[in-house]
């Protein structure tokens, strides 16, 4: 999930992607037509679902898009714009200001005056009166947003529309209520801010990143200049005039555009106090060194290889739903998706063939369509990268399902692939593929489970199938990862702390910690 | 050490000391504390300490690459069972520590008096808080889940909880000037949590966390959970850093000119860093509980981990 993933730019990436689907080696092997009614005696009755698009009309797109800085709209200073583009069309959205070293500068320097002459002093019960307005206007325009996310990230409708927009409004719910209360959070700790927060979120959630990051940050007293990712700029820039709306001070919430190397630029600055950064292991640890030495607070939310593990005595019918959602939700551009499945030796050939038929009735296109299950691959070099990845997985010997869905002919799209026979050493078993692509892996005892599971780098989330109470308690406590989900998978809520062990990165984002995470002496 | 250097220059000229020879003193050889045992460098080499004043103590190890290597694998080794006693037993176990310094109490304020060259009052002074300070962690064990800890109230039909989790094996840089406290109020914290440590004792004050070794091996505390070694900063910092079987790293005794590079390197594991805050230097009270004892400093080395599950039938 770089966020210097290129954002536009189009020319050729179409063609070869076409291409190279069109070679996928195992297309729709034994599918039945997802569209069908099968009677049970060999005779189906074949139904389309009709299209149920989402009408765009409520979003209000102007063709250009500046800098969020001090309260007002500013081009950048360099005179340059990037086009951010719609992932399912490839059709542009809208001209985004491109910032320089120096407007970095000044945001951060706007961002300092807002903390020492507003936010700061600013009793804590007012400052819970504007997070609860911005939670109110985002439940209010909350249609409109949906829309916008669907449209610049590729995310199907029904996600934006369920999950990330309400919980992006829970999230300044949340930490709204904590802001005149931070001495009953942390007793013993003198609660001050830290200042000026430099904040980096990634394409595959902008708004709940966004929400994530912003929510905590004021409610502790800081202020924030943050950076979406350059594929998905949109719906912080909508955020813009949420904070206008709520007649947020100027210069508390500042928000740069741009290619990553504006992003090192802002957490490298000297006047920034804390650095939160949500995005891949690579550029986190690129991060780590810009700020290493510096005296500035860190926390990094990095990536995943989620093991998802299935007991023989699971609960079937709820675990197929929880492995289809671990890992095809949002196209698998999930950091703690669950990537890696392990089934138990003695049910993995039924497991595995009714996974398929479920696969097979995923429906793959149009974001905006309320009945699409997988949406649009967020940009080109993300498509690509999946493609290298399961070409790496078929060479390394695993053998590739794909359903035989269509798929539009125009936009950045990846069949929900599933991969049997992988070898624990293969890439596609250790490497974070963040797309709509599952390795099954098999196991016999619990021991072996944990050790299979705990056997990467990574440590961010895990799942545990099983009706037996006490084998998830003890799964629990063996699995080195910062989320376990038992019996379920991809909950999220803003009073549950998130965030990962190992190289998954520090500190955790919701609940308790969330809040100290952006508090002095908190870290 | 006082004795000794009351004794050494009035000695030659005792009349007694003619017909009755002055008894020679069994000198300790002060080796590593790793697994429980006490090895010496593999690498053969030691240096020379001093006291506060100049004189020479005793020779020190000085660890190699290889003793620290050696000695994380052997914490690692030790995690799952510290981690996986239970909070209680833990408690014990660093009580005991203290029961056991209280003990050898008279020996302790003799090397911290020689090493940092406190009167004989001052050293009583560090000693007795460093034995009190493992009471105060000890204490902390089968309580800082239910502080750190909580259940969550979230928004759906799910039953939610965040646990604090011993995050593994902590490097620990322990502070350079207080030999024994600044020792065990860094080492401390991180073992109550259920880690295990390795730590690099003070270059120019090993020998009280030396002994503090010795306390350590007829305690309670399983071989390997505190291993100590003594030697040069410059040759086993890096080291430690850069590490990829250490999950995080005290760098309190860390120099100042050394920190940058050091939390360069430990990002390549994405390592915790524990750094002291912006206005501790060397002058920091160790004496001041206020400051010198923190929860936040046992959270600094546990991850929080977040369980979920469905409420049904």
């Amino acid at each position: 999930m770089s966020p210097k993933a290129p954002a536009g730019k189009s020319a050729g990436p179409r063609a070869i992607v076409a291409s190279k689907r069109g070679r996928s080696p195992d297309v729709g092997r034994g599918t039945p037509s997802p569209s069908s009614w099968s009677l049970g005696d060999g005779q189906q009755i074949p139904w389309e679902y009709a299209p149920a698009p989402e009408s765009r009309e409520i979003v209000q797109l102007k063709s250009r898009y500046g800098l969020f800085i001090g309260g007002k709209e500013v081009a950048p200073r360099g005179g340059q714009w990037f086009t951010t583009v719609d992932p399912a069309t490839e059709e542009p959205i809208a001209e985004i200001a491109r910032a320089t070293v120096k407007d970095v500068d000044q945001a951060v320097s706007v961002a300092r005056k807002a903390f020492r002459r507003d936010w700061s002093t600013l009793p804590g019960s007012e400052r819970a009166k504007y997070l609860f307005r911005i939670a109110r206007i985002l439940q209010e325009r909350s249609r409109e947003f949906a829309v916008l996310e669907s449209l610049d990230g590729g995310k199907p409708i029904k996600e934006s529309r369920d999950v990330d927009v309400p919980l992006a409004a829970a999230h300044f719910w949340y930490y709204a209520g904590w802001a005149d209360k931070l001495e009953y959070a942390f007793p013993n700790l003198d609660p001050r801010p830290l200042g000026v927060a430099a904040q980096v979120i990634p394409w595959n959630f902008p708004l709940l990143m966004l929400a994530w990051k912003i929510a905590p940050a004021l409610a502790a007293g800081n202020t924030v200049v943050l950076k979406p990712a350059s594929s998905t700029p949109m719906s912080a820039l909508f955020f813009a005039d949420v904070c206008r709306q709520a007649d947020l001070p100027s210069g508390v919430v500042n928000i740069i555009t741009g290619p990553g190397e504006i992003g090192l630029a802002l957490v490298k600055h000297p006047d920034v106090d804390k650095v939160a950064f949500t995005g891949s292991t690579m550029v986190g640890k690129e991060i780590g060194l810009a700020v290493a030495g510096t005296n500035k607070a860190l926390t990094l939310e990095l990536g995943g290889k989620a093991a998802n593990i299935i007991f023989d005595d699971a609960p079937i019918d709820q675990a197929i739903e929880g492995v289809i959602n671990g890992i095809y939700f949002n196209q698998g551009e999930v950091c703690c998706a669950g990537s890696r499945l392990f089934v138990q030796e003695s049910i993995v050939g039924p497991f595995i063939e009714r996974l398929k038929d479920r696969l097979s009735t995923l429906r793959v296109g149009d974001p905006l369509d309320k009945n699409t299950d997988v949406g649009a691959i967020n940009n080109a070099a993300q498509l690509a990268k999946i493609e290298e990845l399961v070409e790496a997985g078929i060479a390394e010997g695993a053998e590739m399902y794909q359903p035989a869905c269509e798929l539009p002919a125009r936009g950045w799209f990846f069949r929900p692939t599933l991969f049997t026979h992988v070898a624990q050493s293969s890439r596609i078993a250790q490497e974070e593929i963040f797309g709509p692509v599952l390795s099954v892996l098999t196991f016999r005892t619990p021991a072996e489970a944990v050790e299979k599971a705990n056997n990467t780098a990574y440590g961010l989330s895990a799942g545990v199938w099983t009706e037996k109470g006490s084998r998830i308690l003890s799964m629990v406590s063996k699995l080195r990862a910062g989320v376990v989900w038992a019996n379920t998978f991809n909950r999220f809520d803003p009073t549950s702390p998130f965030g990962g062990y190992k190289e998954s990165g520090y500190g955790r984002e919701g609940g308790l910690p969330g809040l100290l995470a952006y508090m002095e002496g908190g870290h | 050490m006082a004795d000794r250097k009351r004794k050494a220059p009035t000695a030659p000229s005792t009349p007694a000391a003619v017909s009755a020879p002055q008894r020679i003193a069994v000198r300790k050889t002060y080796k590593l504390y790793v697994g429980g045992q006490f090895p010496r460098s593999e690498s053969g080499r030691s240096y020379v300490v001093r006291a506060a004043d100049g004189a020479p103590l005793a020779n020190a190890v000085r660890s190699s690459r290889k003793d620290l290597r050696d000695a994380i694998r052997t914490a690692r080794g030790a995690v799952p069972g510290w981690a996986g006693k239970t909070a209680m037993n833990r408690g014990q176990v660093l009580y005991r520590v203290a029961e056991l310094m209280e003990g050898r109490r008279a020996q302790f304020i003799d090397e911290v008096a020689a090493a940092e060259g406190l009167s004989a009052a001052a050293a009583q002074a560090v000693v007795d808080r460093a034995i009190d300070r493992w009471v105060w962690y000890a204490g902390w064990a089968d309580k800082i889940s239910q502080v750190l800890g909580t259940v969550n109230p979230v928004g759906a039909s799910y039953f939610n909880f965040t646990i604090p989790e011993a995050t593994g094996v902590v490097g620990v840089v322990a502070p350079e000037s207080s030999s024994l406290l600044g020792l065990v109020s860094r080492v401390a914290p991180a073992v109550v949590g259920g880690n295990a440590v390795v730590v690099l004792a003070s270059e120019s004050r090993p020998l009280p966390a030396v002994t503090l070794g010795e306390v350590l091996a007829t305690s309670d505390v399983p071989g390997g959970v505190i291993n100590i070694l003594t030697g040069l900063r410059r040759e086993l910092v890096p080291i430690m850093a850069s590490h990829m079987d250490v999950n995080a790293i005290d760098t309190w005794g860390v120099p100042r000119e050394m920190r940058t590079a050091v939390e360069e390197a430990a990002v390549e594991n994405v390592k915790r860093v524990a750094r002291p805050p912006r206005n501790v230097d060397e002058r920091f009270d160790w004496l001041d509980d206020r400051r010198a004892q923190r929860p936040e400093w046992i959270a600094a080395f546990l991850e929080m981990k977040t369980v979920w599950h469905p409420i049904g039938v």
